[in-house]
């Protein structure tokens, strides 16, 4: 099943590296298989930059690994160069770089910034009577910070209907749980007073995040949240819930653990498209 | 005759939006004070109200840039730069992507809004990002044609504008302005280079006209461009005179005296005086008497330059 072999990507691409973000990367594995194998979004591997094309953008960037990983399963990269993650030289930075190669829309670095450049990428579209559609990911911790209220105000204003906003719901950041360090909740209420339409779906369930995305295409009044409830560190079971794995790899011995599992868990994790 | 640099850029984009349909322009709330307002009227499909989000606007920008669009942001420098900065380095210029910021109301001459409105930081916040351009044009004309100039630069630049009206300096067209190219204004003489940038050029050129009168003899650089340096024309003054004293309406530390120094340093040592911020910030009051009271009056750039003079072939 393709998420497991991303998640098998995402181990093989932390262990080697020596560093980066776990959690979120193996958290948000259906969420990005759904959007790459699905064919209910508008992606071309072979035709990139096709002007067409729906925009994926990555706000909080450190969990890049996946996205990279979803991308070369895809076709947008080559599998080996996957393993080159955040070696000196290469085009897999260890937070994305603006069309480093292809598939890659924007620099995601420190978390915030994705969604208002998500606007700007919606707003030229609406400019041009360009018929994409833009699809910008998100941490929830990162909600936290203050520009991305600014863009979600600005959004729900000019009823940015081709724009989604994936908000991972995994409930942890750096220094713990979210709602210890800074609560979000009532999160969906928060959205809907700014004017969006919010969807809820369980992060791990494939279908219901296509059905959310196809929902969200039939939403012409407001842009859409789809809120992904996710369990961080998904299919690997010593790092699920835990928020110190946040923004560590596994090394050699936990990898082989980690793999050993993810191999063997066979129809744990629901993925209908092969 | 007077006019504010930000006079002229809001003409410059005004003719730009009529001949450049790549052209959009962002405000945070401040329409008419950053000249925006009649490109707002004519091309209303191009103009981007984002309300007091500096940070939210920057984005939006490299967002419309990434799509083509050549979008212009406009706030005063405080704000942006001076809140968005970390927006402009990763969103804007890590990706190398076509976003003219515009500064308005930079230097001591705010005035009477005080300290927490005058930015005096902004050209070392901007000249320090890679792939960022650096332009503070001396008048209105000059922030016409740098307006025009930039959307040539395919990648982001900052210009630096400001409120009050002030003297014109460039005449019409007898200097053809170029982006990384300084222009000698006047030169009397090799006791001594004076390198301005801003409305300031205009009290360096009285300051020189006065020293001549007392027998030094100065040449005037209008250095407009911070980042790219006009290496050839700093570097020839430098060895022509001997001695260099940078005029700015900003912080000493990293601005554009600190970049001639940077050039000077490594290539050909001469010494050099600093007009400018000493490292304080200021306050409420009349730009002049505000620019007499923090060391950047025609007298003080006499001073400075008369004090370099003696330090030469020490």
């Amino acid at each position: 099943m393709i998420a497991e072999k991303v998640r098998e990507d995402v181990i093989a691409m932390l262990v080697a590296a020596g560093s980066g973000h776990s959690a979120g990367s193996l958290g948000m594995t259906d969420v990005f298989t759904a959007i790459y194998f699905s064919k209910t979004l508008n992606l071309d591997p072979k035709d990139p930059w096709n002007p067409n094309r729906d925009r994926i953008l990555l706000s909080n960037g450190h969990i890049c690994p996946v996205w990279y990983a979803a991308l070369a399963r895809a076709g947008y990269l080559s599998h080996e160069e996957l393993l080159t993650l955040r070696q000196i030289g290469t085009r897999l930075q260890g937070h994305p770089h603006y069309r480093e190669f292809r598939g890659v829309e924007n620099t995601g670095g420190p978390v915030r910034q994705g969604l208002s450049q998500a606007i700007g990428v919606t707003f030229a579209g609406q400019m041009n009577k360009s018929d994409y559609r833009t699809i910008c990911l998100l941490s929830d911790a990162e909600l936290q910070e203050g520009q991305n209220w600014e863009a979600i105000m600005f959004a729900g204003k000019n009823n940015l209907y081709k724009l989604t906003a994936i908000i991972d719901r995994n409930n942890i950041q750096i220094d713990g749980f979210t709602e210890n360090i800074m609560p979000l909740e009532p999160l969906a209420d928060k959205f809907k007073s700014f004017n969006w339409s919010v969807i809820e779906v369980d992060g791990h369930n494939i279908s219901e995040i296509v059905d959310a995305l196809n929902k969200a295409k039939a939403i012409f009044e407001n842009p859409t949240v789809i809120i992904a409830h996710t369990i961080p560190g998904k299919g690997v079971d010593f790092m699920e819930h835990d928020f110190n794995w946040h923004g560590k790899p596994p090394d050699w011995a936990e990898a082989t653990e980690a793999l050993k599992e993810l191999r063997s868990l066979g129809g744990k994790i629901r993925s209908e498209y092969e | 005759m007077s006019k504010a640099t930000r006079d002229g850029f809001g003409e410059a984009l005004l003719e730009l939006g009529a001949s450049n349909q790549k052209i959009v322009v962002l405000t945070a709330d401040l329409t008419e004070s950053t000249r925006v307002a009649d490109f707002a009227k004519k091309f209303p499909e191009r103009f981007i109200e984002c309300g007091v989000a500096e940070q939210n606007m920057a984005g939006i920008a490299a967002g419309l840039a990434a799509e083509g669009k050549i979008p212009f942001i406009t706030s005063y420098a405080v704000f942006s730069p001076g809140r968005n900065w970390d927006q402009i380095r990763v969103s804007i210029c890590y990706s190398n992507l076509p976003v003219k910021i515009i500064g308005c109301h930079t230097g001591l001459s705010v005035g009477p809004d005080g300290a927490t409105h005058q930015a005096l930081e902004d050209i070392a916040l901007m000249r320090v990002l890679p792939n960022m351009t650096v332009v503070v044009p001396c008048d209105a004309i000059q922030a016409r044609q740098a307006t025009q100039a930039s959307i040539s630069i395919n990648g982001p630049v900052y210009i630096r504008l400001t409120r009050e009206a002030t003297p014109a300096i460039i005449q019409s067209s007898n200097i053809k302005f170029q982006i990384g190219r300084a222009e000698i204004l006047e030169n009397y003489g090799q006791d001594a280079a004076i390198v301005a940038c801003g409305p300031l050029v205009y009290q360096a050129l009285i300051a020189a006209k006065e020293l001549n009168d007392e027998g030094i003899k100065t040449m005037i650089i209008n250095n407009h461009t911070i980042k790219p340096l006009d290496k050839v024309t700093l570097l020839k003054a430098a060895r022509d005179c001997g001695a260099v004293v940078t005029v700015e309406e900003h912080q000493v530390n990293g601005g554009m005296g600190s970049a001639v120094a940077e050039l000077l340093s490594a290539n050909y040592p001469v010494p050099m005086e600093f007009v400018g911020m000493q490292d304080s910030f200021g306050e409420s009051g009349d730009p002049d008497q505000l620019l007499a009271k923090y060391g950047m009056s025609v007298g003080k750039i006499k001073e400075m330059v008369k004090s370099v003079i003696l330090r030469k072939g020490r």
